[in-house]
């Protein structure tokens, strides 16, 4: 039995979400390889190398690779899918994209978004924006499966010593190219691997306070941003920002959310997080239902005052 | 140009499920049920395409049991033209929808499909990728803006990122991210003449799709609950217990 991961890259870092697909593809007990599609990748071929419990990193090096393109990517896991048993890709936009695309190729389902590994064929994967957990068996040959990074603690990303194998590229199919990319840059940490998140919603009330108000929280507490979907669709913070059932999950070790109500959707997003603080105007907000540390009042008093004092 | 848009009967998004108290599945017995909203999207979209004059005909089409039927009805009530049931006895798996709507874009000759990225109820997540898969089109997920360029879709995409913008070779699937457009509202004038538009009913076997499940639902467990903590005077005593307490500052 082998599993194949398959890595999250920009051809230049390999994402952190890679190693926590690595964690649970660690869970099967069997012989790992790390695929590596892009162009120009040997940066993040030397990172891979060296993670703690891949075995072997495939490496597949071409232009048509280069954005990632359901596509392209897709061509290329099926023609090296047969040897293995599963296959494993985090559940970020990437993976979500790709897998299903490769499954139904081979003609098999997928597992979407497993927490936990229960046996080579069983999975535990949430359902109803997480308001409930199914326990799945799958009788396909190959096991595809997207994975919920939250649910699974990083593995080491030194230590290892995996030998490369390089791999002849699959033709460009030239069905869809990237022709353009607003990435966003800034120095804050990415959502899904934050220590501490300053949430806010609709309560802010505009873009401009969004910023005024929680930048200088975060910057104490050297936080990400993120924000629920009422405020995305308002357009105080970007598309990227939002947590919840349509947009990240987080599972931060402190997770404010401010002058944000608390719909299941949202909590979908972060009920993982470690310590929840709320902060909201109305006592009756369902948020403080499973709020660790609730302050009810006016946002635009307590978040300055908060961070004067911290 | 057609466009089918594949449109699912899920729990209503306001409504929290509950578990049937043997853990077998979800308790779906009286509980109010509606059509994804994520294909409420699709459909917008869809009809955005056909008064933009793009498009020439829109059919919605449900994989399910009968009261499928009511999700159709919404559609027709939004401006599709007609629509088609798949009837099954159980919800099918996304592998399966994909193979049942091929066969039907096959038969209708359809140069786009517009499907949800997710299904609510399952969050899977899965549906139009491997239907892209199965036909050899081109995909574009996530989009939160749409536009049609001869035989190509710009689409911009919702991605952890940002946004990126993909040119997809038609025919293709686009699947919908919540900021695609507003959906409209039925009004009564349409919900009444959605009555007569017309719905088409086949099952499986006349389309010659296997629906058999590849996965087994075990059980269904209760996550785990947080409960309420404490609520605090002021911010000194948040400010405290962050610090001894929960040591996370
Ligand atoms: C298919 C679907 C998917 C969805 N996916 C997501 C998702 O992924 N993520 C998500 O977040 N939502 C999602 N939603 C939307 C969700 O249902 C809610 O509408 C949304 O989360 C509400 O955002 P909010 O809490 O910011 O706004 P509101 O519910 O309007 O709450 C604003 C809160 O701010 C408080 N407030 C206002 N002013 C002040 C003040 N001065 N001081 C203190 N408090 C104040 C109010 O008391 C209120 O509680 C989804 C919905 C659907 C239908
Ligand atoms: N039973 C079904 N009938 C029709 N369309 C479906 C069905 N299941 C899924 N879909 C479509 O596929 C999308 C994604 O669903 P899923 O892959 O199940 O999350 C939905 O938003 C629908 O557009």
């Amino acid at each position: 039995m082998t599993v194949l991961v398959i890595a999250e890259h920009d051809n230049k870092v390999l994402k952190s979400s890679t190693l926590n697909c690595l964690a649970a593809a660690g869970e099967l007990n069997a012989e790992i390889h790390l695929l590596v599609a892009g162009h120009q990748v040997s940066s993040v071929i030397e990172a891979a190398k060296i993670v703690s419990n891949v075995a072997k990193v495939l490496v597949a090096d071409a232009e048509q690779y280069v954005f990632h393109t359901a596509e392209n990517i897709a061509e290329l896991v099926t023609s090296i899918a047969s040897t293995y048993s599963h296959i494993l890709v985090s559940a970020t936009t990437f993976g979500k994209n790709m897998l299903p695309r490769v499954a139904a190729l081979l003609d098999m389902s997928q597992i979407s978004e497993i927490v936990s590994v229960e046996s080579e064929d069983t999975f535990i994967r949430p359902i109803y924006a997480g308001n409930a957990l199914a326990m799945i068996q799958s009788s396909d040959a190959i096991k595809f499966i997207t994975v919920r990074a939250t649910a699974f603690d990083a593995v080491l990303d030194s230590g290892g010593n995996a030998e490369v194998e390089m791999l002849s590229a699959t033709a460009d199919t030239l069905l869809s190219e990237v022709i353009g990319r607003e990435i966003s840059a800034g120095d804050r940490p990415e959502l899904t691997a934050a220590a501490v998140i300053v949430s806010g919603g609709r309560g802010l009330g505009s873009e401009k306070k969004y910023y005024q108000l929680l930048e200088p929280l975060a910057d104490k507490l050297s936080a990400a941003l993120g924000a629920s979907r009422a405020a995305v669709d308002a357009g105080f913070a970007p598309n990227d920002y939002q947590v919840g059932q349509t947009g990240k999950i987080v599972a931060p070790d402190l997770y404010f959310a401010i002058g944000i109500s608390g719909a299941i959707q949202h909590l979908a997003g972060m009920q993982s997080s470690k310590v929840i603080v709320a902060i909201n105007k109305d006592e009756d907000a369902p948020i403080f239902q499973m709020a660790d540390y609730g302050l009810v009042g006016d946002l635009f008093d307590i978040v300055p005052e908060l961070v004067a004092k911290l | 140009m057609k466009i089918l848009v594949p449109v699912k009967r899920v729990i209503d998004y306001n409504i929290k499920v509950c578990i049937k108290k043997d853990g077998s599945d979800v308790d779906l017995n009286n509980t109010k049920m509606s059509i994804n909203p994520f294909d409420e999207i699709a459909i917008e979209e869809a009809m955005r395409l056909k008064e933009a004059g793009i498009a020439t005909e829109v059919i919605a089409m449900s994989c399910g049991t009968l009261a499928s039927t009511d999700v159709l009805r919404t559609a027709l009530a939004l401006g599709a033209d007609r629509s088609i049931l798949v009837e099954l006895e159980h919800n099918p798996e996304p592998l399966a929808v994909a193979k049942l709507i091929k066969v039907v874009c096959d038969k209708e000759q359809a140069t786009l499909i517009i499907c949800g990225k997710q299904a609510i109820d399952d969050d899977s997540n899965q549906t139009g990728q491997m239907v892209a898969a199965l036909l050899g089109w081109s995909q574009a997920t996530f989009a939160s803006e749409v536009k049609i360029d001869g035989d190509s879709a710009l689409v911009t995409r919702e991605v952890d990122g940002g946004l990126e913008t993909l040119k997809v070779l038609l025919p293709a699937v686009i699947t919908t991210d919540l900021r695609l457009n507003e959906p409209r509202y039925a009004t009564l004038p349409n919900i009444m003449k959605a009555k007569r538009k017309p719905l088409d009913t086949f099952s499986a076997a006349d389309l010659g799709v296997d629906v058999s499940p590849r996965l087994t639902l075990l059980k269904v467990l209760e996550p785990t609950k947080r409960t309420a903590g404490v609520m605090l005077e002021n911010v000194d005593a948040l400010i405290g217990k962050l610090k001894t307490e929960a040591k996370v500052i």
